[in-house]
């Protein structure tokens, strides 16, 4: 076939070469702060232990924080009751877990982590449902309005948590890790959390499996162009909303698998507890970029690190280095470290 | 006024959209013909994409009917009125900057895998397209961006594409490619309704002309008897066109 375009050479916006290391800065900022602590920890088995920590750390934060950037980048909803699929997810995971103690508490691997397994797979099956039934009958009557998204999502959320007491009773539950996640092993003289590095393969794994999804399949496509502009998405012929509704559950159930992880990981589980990591989680969310999946992984990653190495180095400051994070990540990207173009 | 009841694709009657408190469509009663360019023209505000935008479902319309081919598709839905053979190409262009141009093409294509055959013809209409498939479409110069909202609407078969300003902003070296595509397209037999402030491309492309002013349509007929006629131009959108070329 014969061109029938008049003949001009195609022009490329060329990128510039500080334009290119600028965008790239984010991902940079994780080693930064890596060898950062490094330098300032001194003590290369205290800082291993540490990194590994805050690594698990911010792999369980993303994992709740992922399905709630998706739900705002999507449908601009804000979900304050993401939170309360933490808690539930927990509460699940950790019952089954009960359940099967023969399985947790037996010597081997193969079991202990059959019985996580099948913990988890109730969780996010209690959770997606939930998510779906909060979806049709709290989120949706209020799109379009963040005010009411926020009161009615809030409230939401307070009626979960009372449902958790209504079901577990109003204590704290006290637990106790699979046998063989029990402990740490030595690498390098440093103490590794054997958990903590679990927790390290399962963030990682899900990270991948997402990027996979969202650059190789259609579906991942529709989300990817749904969060910039979708009202193209709705012209081109795919029903947004459906979509929404998918990333929701996902979100949910997603969220109701961090909860199991982080129930493991403090070998505690109250029913405030999704609403106190919302914190985290939102904080993770805005320096990400709304939206953004990717921002919310390295965020994550950040938000784990810091606290753990500011904890060891200077105690009193750790409660103020997240939000101290934020402010200059901030005040440096006012949309978040990778914000997602949005098409109005 | 032309006789525009034989055989028209697209027809809207009495169509009345507001957007939010302002109501920008008046009444607009226009018929798009099959196999045919209609152009709709007029001043800036006057409606002309709240009328494209109508037809998509992207505003509803209040009031009046708008019948695609047979179907009443007032109350549809903007993904089943793209299913049944609606492509549209925005007036911002709509790219998605995120992805790459394969990326986009393949959204564009929503019934199935983009076939080869239409890939190399849209080669061949917009060749920067070839060179530029793995790139994101964020990184594409502005001509680029609207050679490749026009490729998306081609990406499948569609009864009637919708084209808001498609040389707008461009340099004239890729106004000329994309005036040429235009045509080719319509050479293929396609239905295209086209929002134009070019009137060299207008004049070059339509068949026939639909001119608006204050949310109605108030002149329609043969782009040939609009494009000869100065003082009718004048007269309906203050300005000769002719002139302005």
């Amino acid at each position: 076939m014969t061109s029938i375009a008049p003949d001009h050479k195609p022009t490329f916006a060329s990128v510039p070469i500080a334009e290119r290391l600028a965008n790239a800065l984010p991902v940079l900022l994780i080693p930064i702060l890596v060898v950062l602590g490094f330098l300032a920890i001194g003590n290369p088995s205290s800082w291993l232990t540490l990194t590994v920590s805050g690594l698990a750390m911010g792999m369980m934060i993303f994992v709740m924080a992922s399905g709630l950037t998706l739900v705002f980048g999507l449908m601009d909803v804000i979900n304050f009751g993401h939170g309360a699929f933490i808690s539930v997810g927990a509460f699940v995971g950790i019952s089954v877990l009960f359940g099967l103690a023969e399985w947790a508490g037996a010597p081997s691997l193969t079991l202990n982590l059959i019985a996580i397994f099948l913990a988890v797979l109730a969780a996010m099956a209690v959770t997606g449902l939930l998510g779906w039934a909060f979806e049709r009958v709290i989120v949706k009557p209020v799109y379009g309005a963040h005010l009411k998204q926020i009161l009615v999502t809030v409230g939401g959320l307070i009626v979960i948590e009372q449902m958790i007491h209504v079901i577990w009773g109003p204590e704290e539950i006290f637990l106790t890790r699979p046998e063989m996640l029990k402990g740490a092993i030595t690498f390098w003289g440093a103490a590794l959390e054997k958990y903590r590095l679990l927790a390290v393969a399962i963030g990682l794994a899900l990270f991948i499996a997402m990027r996979l999804v969202f650059r190789r399949t259609k579906i991942g496509l529709i989300v990817r162009a749904g969060v910039e502009n979708g009202e193209m998405v709705e012209a081109l012929g795919y029903r947004l909303r459906i979509v929404f509704v998918g990333v929701f559950i996902a979100g949910s159930a997603l969220a109701g698998l961090g909860g199991v992880m982080w129930g493991l990981y403090e070998e505690v589980i109250t029913a405030g507890m999704g609403e106190e990591m919302m914190i985290l989680v939102f904080i993770v969310v805005i320096i990400g970029g709304l939206g953004s999946v990717e921002g919310a992984f390295i965020g994550a990653l950040l938000v784990g690190l810091l606290q753990n190495y500011i904890a060891f180095l200077e105690p009193k400051l750790a409660l103020i280095s997240n939000i101290g994070l934020m402010t200059a990540i901030l005040m440096w990207r006012p949309q978040g470290m990778m914000p997602v173009v949005k098409a109005k | 006024m032309s006789d525009q009841a034989s055989d028209a694709i697209l027809k809207l009657q009495n169509v009345h959209t507001d957007i939010a408190q302002y109501h920008i469509l008046h009444g607009v009663d226009l018929a798009v013909e099959r196999g045919a360019v209609t152009m709709l023209l007029g001043r800036n505000g006057v409606g002309k994409t709240t009328t494209l935008r109508t037809i998509m479902g992207l505003w509803t319309a209040h009031t009046g009917t708008i019948h695609f081919d047979t179907d009443n598709i007032t109350e549809t839905p903007t993904p089943a009125r793209a299913r049944a053979g609606i492509g549209f190409v925005p007036e911002d262009m709509g790219i998605f900057t995120d992805l790459t141009v394969e990326e986009n093409m393949t959204l564009a294509a929503a019934s199935g895998p983009l076939s080869p055959q239409r890939r190399d013809w849209i080669f061949s209409a917009f060749p920067p397209l070839k060179t530029f498939w793995n790139s994101e479409a964020g990184n594409l110069s502005g001509g680029q961006k609207q050679m490749l909202s026009i490729a998306r609407a081609m990406a499948e078969e569609r009864k009637l594409y919708l084209i808001d300003e498609p040389t707008k902003g461009l340099a004239p070296a890729i106004v000329s490619t994309m005036a040429a595509a235009l045509k080719e397209l319509k050479n293929q037999g396609a239905s295209i309704l086209m929002v134009e402030q070019n009137f060299a491309v207008a004049k070059a492309i339509g068949d026939y002309a639909a001119v608006m002013d204050d949310g109605k349509i108030v002149w329609s007929g043969t782009m040939q008897e609009l494009a000869t006629n100065a003082a009718l131009q004048e007269q309906l959108m203050g300005l000769s066109m002719e002139a302005a070329t």
